[in-house]
């Protein structure tokens, strides 16, 4: 079964893989290890699932404002996810990435969701990120 | 969207005020709609909190920003960094961190930053007033200047800080303006007793439970009964903004825009209401504790940094005793208040109970415990929430005076006291 969203881009960019998905909002300073994209938020129910090398599916951040910073770290040493999905225009996440691509020429694509298509979006589907904010989803 | 820019802002956009404004005003640029904002404010202040060294990234960001010419145009704090500068040798911090994590306290200084150091900038430098316009970083710095003072700003995070310093504008967008700034959750304490609204624990649990239930809304409390002290409010806001995205609540009757419960919410109603009973709070207290067992490896206080009112409470609390010699004591705080904490006389107490004042940085902040630091005992609402994803240890959330007696006894001791049920 495949289906078709059409998200609203945050950072523009393409991506292809696993999902890996939670309604809980993450912060990624003491949630996210930018050494190892192990998500280590111990109250958090993705705690333990590595990020890196998957779209990562989060309605939004919460908490400290140093997110930013520890998700451009893992961007620069390749630990980030290959790309995130929200459920709300999240000012964090796209800051991380519009500095990796002033930065590093490296942006992360960063698409929001309406909150009807993020609850349809499940841990294992495969998402393909389409430059224009359309997600596909096989399932 | 570029026709709402003001001439001056898009002469930064094309390099007429140099290479660094340019850099900082293409990231506001980009942002401002991800803020829903069609243009710019000006800002008076900013607090930066991009100050903390979180690898190489944001140590080539700082450096570029400073290498381009950085200068800030308004009175600019500096957030706690990666390294206690002159403290750090006592401590695990490897030397290669502490090197780049000075390297870009330097870099932040250059443009012009105020070397504060802290957190709790509103423990030592001049205030935002009520209504004025400012972009501070730091979650429970925005929090406390939003909800306790009654300025205004967004949560800005790490990274654009510097570029509304830099340029001296903000969007004009969330918590900068009036209307946004209503409650939206009412929170109402029920047969919460005044002797447990007393208790030293009492605001950081609050805050805990309030951050979890409100999410991004703006929550109004009503019930509180004795007038709260700043450490109070301190302590609430950083417990919101760590268990929750809350940047501003209102408190009827003690904060500057809720007078009343109707100014609170400027005249709407509530979203949806809440009760907050003792059950509640007692599982919000069991939440802040991780720990399961006796053993305690060090003790530590002071986040948001320590205030000199704590510092006066610590004192006599450690005065004539020693800690236990397998559990380390340390206060986080800013050198400014551990100066003057030194001028007072409560320094000399603190020692030679075998405590260790950290300045410039905080637990969380820098890589200062041995791997063999597994317990961690605090009464910060925000030590006890972090603590344990950040520093993989378990954590026991109490009250200072049972932090203090720990330390002596060398293992857990975590009393009941009013939270009995």
């Amino acid at each position: 079964m495949v289906r078709m969203m059409q998200g609203h881009v945050l950072v523009p960019g393409m991506a292809t893989g696993d999902a890996l998905v939670s309604d809980e909002p993450l912060s990624f300073w003491g949630g996210y290890d930018q050494v190892t994209g192990e998500i280590i938020d111990r109250r958090h129910p993705l705690s333990g699932c590595v990020a890196a090398g998957r779209i990562l599916a989060i309605p939004a951040t919460r908490g400290s404002s140093t997110t930013t910073a520890v998700l451009l770290e893992a961007i620069r040493r390749g630990t980030a996810p290959l790309a995130l999905l929200t459920a709300r225009k999240d000012t964090f996440l796209t800051l991380a990435s519009i500095v990796a691509d002033e930065l590093y020429k490296r942006p992360l694509p960063v698409v929001a969701l309406r909150a009807e298509d993020y609850a349809k979006l499940k841990t294992g589907q495969t998402l393909r990120i389409l430059a224009d904010g359309r997600v596909i989803v096989s399932f | 969207m570029d026709s709402l820019l003001s001439e001056k802002d898009r002469a930064t956009l094309h390099g007429e005020h140099g290479p660094a404004a340019r850099m900082a005003m293409t990231v506001l640029v980009r942002m401002l709609p991800v803020f829903g904002a069609e243009r710019f404010l000006d800002i008076t202040a900013a607090h930066i909190d991009s100050t903390l060294f979180q690898g190489d990234a944001t140590l080539e960001y700082a450096e570029r920003l400073a290498s381009l010419g950085a200068r800030v145009v308004v009175p600019a704090t500096l957030n706690v960094s990666g390294v206690d500068e002159h403290g750090w040798g006592a401590w695990h911090v490897p030397a290669e961190w502490a090197e780049k994590a000075r390297r870009q306290m330097v870099a932040y200084q250059s443009m012009g930053c105020t070397p504060t150091w802290t957190c709790a900038p509103y423990q030592q430098s001049e205030r935002p007033r009520l209504g004025q316009q400012i972009a501070w970083g730091e979650s429970s710095a925005v929090i406390f200047a939003n909800s306790v003072l009654g300025a205004r700003t967004e949560r800005y995070p790490d990274l654009l800080d510097i570029c509304a310093a830099i340029t001296g504008r903000a969007p004009a967008a969330g918590l900068h303006l009036e209307e946004n700034r209503a409650g939206q959750v009412l929170f109402q304490l029920r047969r919460v007793p005044q002797y447990v609204q007393e208790d030293d624990g009492f605001y950081g649990v609050l805050g805990h439970l309030v951050g979890k239930e409100a999410g991004e809304a703006i929550p109004v409390i009503e019930g509180i009964e004795a007038a709260p002290t700043e450490d109070q409010l301190k302590a609430l806001g950083a417990a919101m903004a760590s268990s929750g995205v809350v940047a501003l609540f209102h408190l009827v009757g003690v904060t500057p825009e809720a007078p009343t419960r109707e100014a609170a919410f400027q005249g709407r109603s509530p979203d949806r209401s809440m009760d907050v009973t003792m059950d509640m709070l007692r599982a919000a207290r069991r939440d802040l504790t991780t720990a399961q067992v006796e053993s305690l490896d060090l003790v530590a206080l002071g986040s948001p940094h320590f205030s000199l009112d704590e510092f006066r409470k610590l004192a006599p609390l450690v005065a004539g005793l020693r800690r236990h010699e397998d559990v380390r004591f340390v206060v986080t705080a800013s050198r400014a208040i551990k100066a003057l904490a030194a001028r007072m006389g409560y320094m000399e107490a603190i020692e030679s109970f075998g405590g260790t004042v950290t300045v410039d940085t905080c637990i969380l902040t820098t890589p200062m415990l041995s791997p063999d630091v597994r317990t961690v005992m605090t009464n910060s609402p925000k030590y006890a929430y972090y603590a344990p994803g950040l520093l993989g240890t378990q954590v026991v959330f109490g009250a200072l005076e049972d932090c203090v007696l720990s330390a002596v006894e060398g293992r857990v001791i975590q009393r009941e006291g009013v939270w009995c049920a």
